[in-house]
């Protein structure tokens, strides 16, 4: 190696380098979802769809939700991504504390065609979907019927998979501890209540396996760990389109929306909002659920849908007994307070 | 080893002590050998036995741009880290064992310091510090934090193949009139080349694998192998996981085969 | 290193004071070539190192957060005395400070900082900011504050609120040992259910002792075989040892996920061959990680213990079992010993590693298997509580810090080396 070669190669490094660091100037429009079967489908019913009609380039990523994640870009003056999907109480956090940018309703449409749930100062709420039980009807013949079911480990010996959070399990234990559905959130309003769920949740650690990704539960029921596990409804649905024989149990399922958002700050805003408009386009959105079972919002889009596939939706009458609502204005007060305190306890 | 007149007890010492070894060295070489097989499984099942013999989950691999970008920037990232490193290793070792001066002990302490700070501290303190200085989610943030990363196995290897240099030989060199990059590259380099190989391929290495940094400080274009893998394992192993393992312990191999032959060539020397 | 020892001058000129200070001249040349040589990557590694750490471990006691966006009322709470509710002064600065805050969307970041202090502050700051925002108070006094809410009348909000007042504040690094300050100014065990970390530091280092033991009972014998194997056979054992060491962390991990599910290949081969009857739990539960943790540190205890034992001659062995030892005796007595330093180095080193370990626990154990790494990151991306990870990542770099002294104290006596 002569001195020569030394001093290019150190030149092409340095532009190597240079053109990595110019090259962080135009980003492109980063998209993200929860990834696994229910980003499969967001990419081919809305990611590529959107390339193919606008031209621009989309680069996906995938999240587990929070608001965390994106704190940290805005604080950390970082920020990567453009438009994403959030669930409703961090929607609503999130606008509140300027990390979400507005939402440009005049590219959407009218707000009044879509349902109400679906319609915020920064998000536009995409679907709805459900958290139910699940269980692999090859392993058990007699499977959980409602959440006391699911708490009943001398019948069904195993683990049980939940969702690591505070959010949606201590709902889930009032029920299991004989709370009716539409008085869980007045329950869980007292300190007593709280107290309630977790000592009914204790109950069950040690039996638990916490998820964190969507894709999770309906792996963990394939391959055994768990017995019988909290699920996405859509994750569910479409494990069994490969062939699985998964259960769902639709008794004290709670149901919410999520919605697209944009995080505030973003190079791409313009073409975020675009995005945005057109995953909300009714064209658009009704091909969603023949993808993955959740519900629509857009109000013509689900007026288009096929009654075939409106029974297997969150939404369907007959999904709906003991269904629970979640409720945001709930979570917005008490999620950050109740998350600490619940991963010290998952900690223990 | 064992003596021809040794007693039974000692005979049953002895071959469990033997066996309790063999099983240690299969607990070490079984995931690896275990995860190369599924790679070529025809069905998405990771489990044994197999379904049969298929190549569709490399197409996957070769033909996903999520894959090809990070392979991309995993080459790129960890090529750029490793010959900074290398550099700037090789001219501290140098000089460290060019001349003794106070304070030498700590600031090799300080050389060292990235290898020895455990890393999800030294992830946390880069992606702040890039936070002000706007180099998350920039490649060149990414290539210094490896950098820094990597730099203590340069300063290691180099320093370790430099006791046996002797140096009047650069003396003998600069006497005669050349200059002291001639000095460098004409006398030193060749001699003390493969601990600088050695050195550049734990640094090419080190960032090949470094995981946590990227966590923290990467964004979704800068996804390099390791970071996608995370997300893999986190989310479901997919037999894409497989392939990518599988041609990630070829890689190994190389760089074992690579190491043992510079390591046989410096002995020569 | 021999090398740096200056040239001593030849007999017979040692008087010569020009050739001494020419030497001295020149040993200064070199000591300044080396610090030059040095210095790039010295000033690298402080600038994109050291210094970002220090930054980092900073955070810990720093305390912007009611300084920047509660520039009034720092300094009016300052002349309570703590007796009793603040007075006007105070109250009316806090309530324009809220709004203020409020407009600025960075009342949030007040509502976070006070709520580590007390739990449920969060909530009380954004109400009354939100409210004071919608309409401002006329007489912005204690009823003002309590019509928008009656947690007001509490005194220990208001002593939260003085203790968030400093530039420094010891709150997070005493969180890190579950102590806190309490409204008398005494420092005070944090209640029972809130106590964490403590009991995560102690986790910590009986994970890193039960997998470092756990190395060194199997590392032990197989260094043995590896050094005492005949040629044709060490070259492919010590692959089996090379290969894991060089094979990417990611791929070792994912490889025991697939191996330690509930229908994976070890529970499927322990159930064929009836040693149990049921699947065991290993995936995300404590078996998990003492496997994970010490497939990956076994070869950093394996390679000095071989570099050891490659360098002990047989003949004390043999020469004690010729003069009447029985061979256990010699094993225990005279080759044990003489491969102490390997042990402890070995030992050490997987201890520091396992230590900081945090991909292999995080994505192979469940919540009662993590350690401390797992909380700094879980501190810094989850909660975006950065003083508290900075606290913790100080306890652990303290650890670490004391345990490399022993480790460098231990090789430079023995001379052991790594790889």
């Amino acid at each position: 190696m002569s001195f020569r070669n030394v001093v290019l190669s150190v030149a092409a490094l340095g532009a190597v380098l240079g053109t990595a660091t110019v090259g962080a100037h135009a980003r492109d429009l980063t998209v993200v979802g929860w990834g696994g079967a229910a980003q499969d489908v967001l990419r081919s019913v809305y990611f590529e769809p959107y390339t193919k009609a606008s031209g621009n380039a989309l680069v996906e990523d995938s999240y587990n939700g929070g608001l965390a994640k994106i704190k940290a870009m805005v604080d950390t003056k970082t920020v990567t991504w453009d438009a994403f999907l959030i669930e409703a109480p961090e929607l609503l956090r999130g606008c509140e504390n300027g990390l979400l940018e507005p939402l440009d309703w005049n590219k959407i449409g009218a707000k009044s065609g879509f349902i109400d749930a679906a319609v915020s100062e920064c998000g536009v709420g995409s679907y709805v979907w459900s958290m139910v039980i699940s269980y692999d009807g090859d392993v058990l013949k007699d499977g959980p019927k409602n959440w006391a079911d699911f708490w009943d480990v001398k019948k069904t010996p195993g683990k049980r998979g939940l969702r690591k959070g505070a959010k949606f399990n201590l709902e889930i234990a009032l029920m299991a501890d004989g709370v009716a559905a539409d008085k869980v959130y007045e329950v869980l309003a007292t300190p007593e209540g709280i107290e309630r769920a977790f000592a009914k949740l204790n109950e069950l650690k040690p039996n638990i396996q916490w998820w964190e990704s969507g894709s999770q539960p309906a792996e963990w029921l394939a391959s055994g760990d768990v017995v019988m596990t909290v699920a996405y409804n859509g994750r569910i649905t479409n494990a069994n389109k490969e062939g699985k024989n998964f259960k769902i149990s639709w008794d004290g399922q709670i149901y919410a929306v999520d919605s697209w958002a944009v995080v505030v700050g973003s190079s791409n805003k313009t073409k975020a909002m675009d995005f945005v408009a057109f995953a909300s386009a009714s064209e658009n959105q009704v091909k969603y659920p023949l993808g993955i079972p959740y519900g629509v919002t857009n109000k013509r889009a689900i007026a288009a849908l096929p009654a075939s596939v409106g029974a297997q939706l969150p939404t369907a009458k007959a999904n709906l007994v003991n269904a629970l609502n979640s409720d945001t204005e709930f979570w917005i007060d008490f999620e950050e307070e109740l998350n600490e305190r619940f991963n010290s306890w998952a900690a223990k | 080893m064992l003596q021809p007149y040794a007693s039974t007890g000692l005979k049953i010492w002895h071959y469990t002590f033997l066996v309790i070894a063999g099983l240690g060295l299969v607990f070490l070489i079984l995931p690896i050998l275990v995860i190369i097989p599924l790679s070529f499984n025809s069905t998405s099942f990771l489990s044994y036995p197999l379904t049969g013999f298929s190549l569709r989950w490399y197409e996957e691999v070769f033909s996903s741009a999520v894959w090809g970008l990070a392979i991309k920037n995993s080459l790129l990232i960890g090529s750029a880290s490793a010959f900074l490193a290398t550099v700037l290793g090789t001219m501290a070792a140098m000089g460290l064992t060019r001349a003794n001066f106070r304070g030498k002990a700590v600031v090799n302490a300080m050389l060292i310091s990235p290898m020895i700070v455990p890393v999800i501290i030294s992830a946390l303190g880069l992606y702040f510090f890039f936070a002000e200085v706007g180099l998350n989610a920039t490649y060149t943030g990414l290539i210094l934090a490896h950098t820094a990363l990597g730099a203590p196995f340069v300063v290691i290897t180099v320093t370790a193949t430099l006791q046996g240099f002797d140096h009047n030989l650069m003396r003998a060199a600069s006497s005669l009139g050349a200059n002291p990059w001639t000095v460098f590259f004409a006398v030193v380099l060749p001699l003390i080349l493969p601990g600088v190989v050695s050195g550049a391929l734990f640094a090419f290495a080190t960032s090949f694998d470094e995981v946590v940094v990227v966590l923290f400080s990467a964004g979704p274009e800068q996804r390099t192998l390791p970071r996608q893998m995370f997300d893999g394992i986190k989310e479901n192993i997919t037999p894409a996981i497989t392939v990518v393992a599988t041609l990630l312990i070829m890689f190994a191999l190389a760089m074992l085969g690579m190491l043992e032959y510079l390591r046989r060539r410096n002995e020569r020397l | 290193m021999d090398q740096t020892a200056p040239i001593t001058a030849p007999e017979g000129i040692a008087d010569d004071i020009s050739l001494k200070v020419k030497l001295r001249r020149a040993e200064r040349k070199r000591k300044l070539h080396a610090m030059a040589l040095i210095a790039p990557l010295f000033i690298f590694t402080l600038s994109i190192f050291i210094i970002p750490i220090g930054l980092m471990l900073w955070r810990s006691v720093d305390n912007p957060e009611l300084i920047t966006y509660m520039p009034r009322t720092v300094i009016e709470i300052q002349n309570w005395s703590g007796e009793g509710l603040p007075d006007d002064v105070v109250l009316g600065a806090m309530a324009l400070d809220l709004r203020e805050a409020y407009k600025a969307k960075k009342v949030a970041m007040v509502g976070k900082r006070l709520n580590y202090d007390v739990s449920g502050m969060r909530s009380l700051i954004m109400r009354t900011a939100r409210k004071f925002n919608r309409q401002f108070p006329d007489q912005p006094n204690l009823d003002a504050f309590l019509k928008a809410d009656k947690r007001w009348s509490d005194v220990k909000y208001w002593h939260a609120i003085k203790r968030a007042s400093d530039s420094m504040t010891p709150f997070y690094i005493l969180a890190s040992i579950d102590r806190q300050v309490i409204d008398n100014g005494e420092i005070e065990r944090v209640p029972e259910n809130q106590a964490i970390y403590v009991n995560i530091f102690w986790r910590t280092l009986w994970i890193a002792g039960i997998v470092t033991l756990s190395c060194l009972l199997i590392g032990f014998p197989v260094a043995y075989l590896l050094a005492n194997a005949p040629a044709k056979w060490a070259n492919p054992l010590m692959i089996c040892v090379l290969l894991p060491f060089w094979t990417s962390l990611m791929v070792r991990t994912s490889a025991w996920v697939v191996l330690l599910q509930k229908n994976g290949l070890i529970n499927s081969t322990l159930q064929g061959v009836g040693v149990i009857d049921d699947p065991l739990t290993l995936l995300f539960a404590r078996p998990g990680v003492y496997i994970g943790l010490v497939h990956i540190l076994l070869p950093f205890v394996i390679l000095p213990l071989y570099s050891v034992m490659k360098s002990i001659s047989p003949i004390y062995v043999r020469a004690a079992e010729s003069l009447g030892a029985h061979p256990a005796v010699a094993f225990i007595r005279v080759y044990l010993p003489q491969t102490l330093p390997g042990i402890g180095a070995g030992g050490i080193l997987a201890f520091i590693l396992a230590v900081g370990y945090y991909i292999t626990p995080a994505l192979i154990g469940g919540p009662k298997d993590q350690m401390l790494s797992y909380f700094i990151a879980y501190h810094a991306d989850s909660t975006l509580n950065w003083g508290m990870a900075s606290a913790l990542g100080m306890m652990l770099l303290a650890t670490t810090m004391i345990l490399f002294s022993i480790y460098n104290r231990l090789t430079n006596a023995t001379g052991v080396k790594m790889g």
